[in-house]
């Protein structure tokens, strides 16, 4: 990978993993460019005009999809979006030919979520198209990593030093790797909260810390990020029951209350009000739950200009 | 045939000396024979034949991906004269049928011998107890699941006292299906990144006890097949020591390569057991040179190239491995590691197999059959899998530079293949 400060030049991107420090903060940097761009009247600027975007979603989504759909029109571009049953998948056909075949129709950019880990990858390396991972099994979220860290930025002026703690189901989560992967490589201080079964001692070698209870983190958290339990992929073996883990690692109005003032309440969504957080928390003070959302936009719109070949915007800041 | 003036490495005999080798009609002689074809071995090193004791030539019904005939070819290409095949074909070798078959297609299309073993198992199953004595009588060398091991503890046992009264070995793929689940990868901080399910060692060291338990209740060996755990390594070193009746074998990818190979998601790192971590290769490796582990084999595993280029976790498992076996296991445990010596290394490819599943194969005696391998253990070249006899492409290997080689491979006293001029027919 290349490290030039503060530059730019691949064509996908699959996993924070695979990018230095500088990298990612040129995608912060234009992102923040890029969000004026929403705040206006007239939301769209021309960067992508005549490029084509996929927006090939094998895994249910309405979220995700629906913020790359705006940002590539808000950037001018053509969206076409299909869906796994809407696909020649259904039939059959390889991931690759279809891909292939969306190359063939010659797509620019093709934006995948899969359930298998290194599906975006997998495309990435056979495609001269680009590739943007929106989600590959539980492998990484590169975009909600992203737009996680540029909330964390905005709100609180810097990540350095940032004490950040994730709290669910992190085996399963390729949020948190997203998040692990970026703020630990932007110096913040991350630490995974949840029961030995979704929290295994192996994420240690990813340079952070494990708690196996919320009430040891919540005094002393800038952030916290909530995981939504994810029942579609877990079995019963991994924890008793919501009622159990609500009662150990959910937020209740009692812990949220024992947070920093200025302590700021995440989730990547969908939430499930009442299990990790609790309902009044999710709208109450701190929560930029809904902040995210809109961060998401300029985050994706950064990341589809740049693997289109554009220049970064915005000069770095000191405080990255 | 006269093989002249080459360091003849002999395990069985306890021989490591320049010498020369007879062989007439197929057979190793004492005396020179007349008019015999001379090949110059000097500066070379001449083995029995190798014997790989784990590969899938996928014949019956997945002749897409290998062939006897291909993989026999592998073989040879490899220096090895023998192997035995895994019954996971299409019908199961779980009928004499179907061995019939695979051993008529041998005789007919093989360039070495080929051995078959059967299914433990009706369809490897894992329930209904195979015809054990008609496989017996058909010729099967040791009785395997491969790829399926047999989780019920009950079926197992009565598998193995009925075994034992053909002197059929079992082998065994350990894998406990519970702690493996849907993994595909080590389970550890490679499969913590990836975001990949793990296949933890754990699963490989519950099915490794409880064989060892087995064949101690039995008295009838079990061998355990490619190890890959370390802990497992600890185990079959305890109950060896106590004389437990069990044996186990290393493959060349668990002891060269880890499971930050699958880092880029590359599918030609994916195999079952896993790639494991390089404490796991330390063990195995001491394990090797203790005689803890005292049989080497490939698990050649080919797979088309359209079944490998899928996302990870859809990809089968298995990896070729008969043409690097050698070279990757010289590479290893003689050249960085000198953990063993050559001829302890040879012993692990040729008497050890052939004593486990007595083949009268693997030593250079007079009156053996002349399989004979020539080889040069300081041979450096670098793989290049488009270059294989495989009709598959799966290797870790491909571009890998690597030391040792066979020069010449002969099987029953006709060389069929040699470095030069490829093969014979």
């Amino acid at each position: 990978m290349t490290t030039t400060p503060y530059s730019w030049k691949h064509k996908d991107l699959c996993a924070l993993a695979d990018h230095s420090a500088e990298e990612l903060l040129t995608i912060l940097h234009t992102a923040t460019a890029f969000k004026g761009v929403g705040e206006r009247n007239l939301k769209k600027v021309p960067a992508l005009r005549g490029k084509t975007l996929v927006n090939f979603f094998i895994e249910p989504s309405t979220r995700t999809r629906i913020s790359f759909e705006l940002a590539a029109m808000r950037l001018s571009a053509d969206v076409v979006n299909i869906s796994a049953s809407a696909s020649s998948l259904e039939k059959g056909e390889t991931l690759l030919d279809t891909a292939r075949n969306l190359e063939a129709l010659r797509a620019d950019l093709i934006v995948i979520r899969h359930k298998s880990a290194g599906s975006a990858r997998f495309l990435a390396d056979r495609l001269n198209a680009s590739v943007i991972n929106a989600g590959d099994g539980a492998h990484e979220h590169p975009t909600q990593g992203l737009l996680d860290a540029f909330t964390i930025r905005e709100k609180l002026g810097r990540i350095e030093g940032v004490k950040v703690a994730i709290v669910g189901d992190i085996l399963f989560s390729r949020v948190a790797r997203s998040n692990i992967q970026l703020l630990t490589k932007l110096g913040a201080e991350v630490t995974l909260v949840g029961p030995p079964t979704l929290v295994p001692a192996s994420f240690s070698s990813l340079g952070v810390r494990i708690s196996h209870s919320i009430d040891e983190v919540l005094e002393q958290s800038d952030v916290i990020n909530l995981l939504r339990i994810q029942h579609e992929r877990q079995r019963k073996e991994y924890f008793p029951g919501v009622g159990e883990y609500t009662a150990r690692f959910g937020l209740t109005r009692k812990r949220a209350e024992r947070l920093k003032e200025e302590c700021l309440i995440m989730h990547p969504g969908p939430m499930n009000r009442g299990v990790e957080i609790d309902s009044d928390v999710a709208d109450g003070r701190g929560s930029v739950i809904l902040d995210q959302v809109t961060n998401g936009l300029a985050v994706r719109m950064a990341v589809l200009y740049l693997c289109s070949g554009g220049a970064p915007l915005s000069k770095p800041d000191a405080n990255s | 045939m006269h093989i002249k003036g080459g360091r003849v490495i002999d395990p069985a005999n306890g021989v490591d000396e320049v010498r020369d080798l007879f062989v007439t009609d197929g057979i190793i002689v004492e005396e020179k024979p007349d008019h015999a074809e001379l090949i110059d071995a000097s500066g070379k090193v001449v083995t029995p034949g190798l014997i790989d004791i784990h590969v899938h030539f996928r014949e019956p019904g997945q002749s897409h991906k290998e062939t006897i005939a291909t993989g026999s070819r592998c073989a040879a290409a490899g220096g090895f004269t023998t192997v035995v095949c895994m019954p996971n074909t299409s019908p199961v070798a779980d009928s004499t049928a179907t061995i019939a078959w695979i051993q008529e297609r041998a005789a007919a299309t093989a360039c070495v011998n080929v051995f078959c073993t059967g299914a433990i198992t009706r369809g490897l199953g894992g329930e209904e107890m195979a015809p054990i004595g008609a496989l017996a009588a058909a010729g099967v060398v040791a009785l395997t699941d491969d790829g399926r091991c047999v989780q019920n503890h009950g079926v197992m046992r009565r598998a193995v006292e009925y075994a034992k009264q053909f002197g059929l070995p079992l082998m065994d793929h350990c894998q406990e299906a519970t702690l493996s689940a849907d993994g595909v990868m080590n389970e550890g901080e490679w499969s913590t990144r990836l975001g990949l399910p793990g296949w933890p060692s754990l699963a490989e060291d519950l099915i490794v006890s409880r064989n060892i338990l087995l064949a101690e209740e039995t008295g009838h060996p079990i061998h355990c097949q490619h190890i890959s755990s370390a802990r497992s390594v600890r185990l079959l070193r305890e109950a060896r020591r106590r004389g437990v009746p069990i044996t186990a074998e290393a493959c060349p990818h668990h002891i060269s390569l880890t499971d930050e190979g699958l880092k880029t998601f590359d599918s030609n790192f994916k195999v079952n057991p896993p790639l494991r971590t390089p404490a796991d290769i330390d063990e195995i490796i001491a394990g090797i040179a203790d005689g803890t582990i005292t049989i080497l084999a490939s698990d050649h595993a080919p797979h088309a190239p359209y079944e490998k280029e899928v996302e990870l976790d859809q990809a089968p498992f298995g990896m070729l491995g008969l043409e690097t076996e050698l070279a990757v296991f010289l590479e290893i445990l003689l050249h960085q590691r000198k953990a063993l010596s050559l001829p302890e290394i040879i012993a692990l490819l040729t008497i050890n197999p052939a004593k486990l599943l007595r083949l009268d194969r693997g030593t250079l005696s007079n009156g053996a059959p002349a399989d004979i391998t020539i080889l040069d253990p300081g041979h450096a070249w670098t793989y290049d899998k488009n270059d294989s006899a495989s009709l598959s492409r799966n290797s870790p290997f491909h571009g890998m530079s690597l030391r040792g080689r066979a020069l010449v491979t002969i099987v029953g006293g006709k060389t069929v293949w040699d470095l030069e001029s490829g093969f014979r027919s």
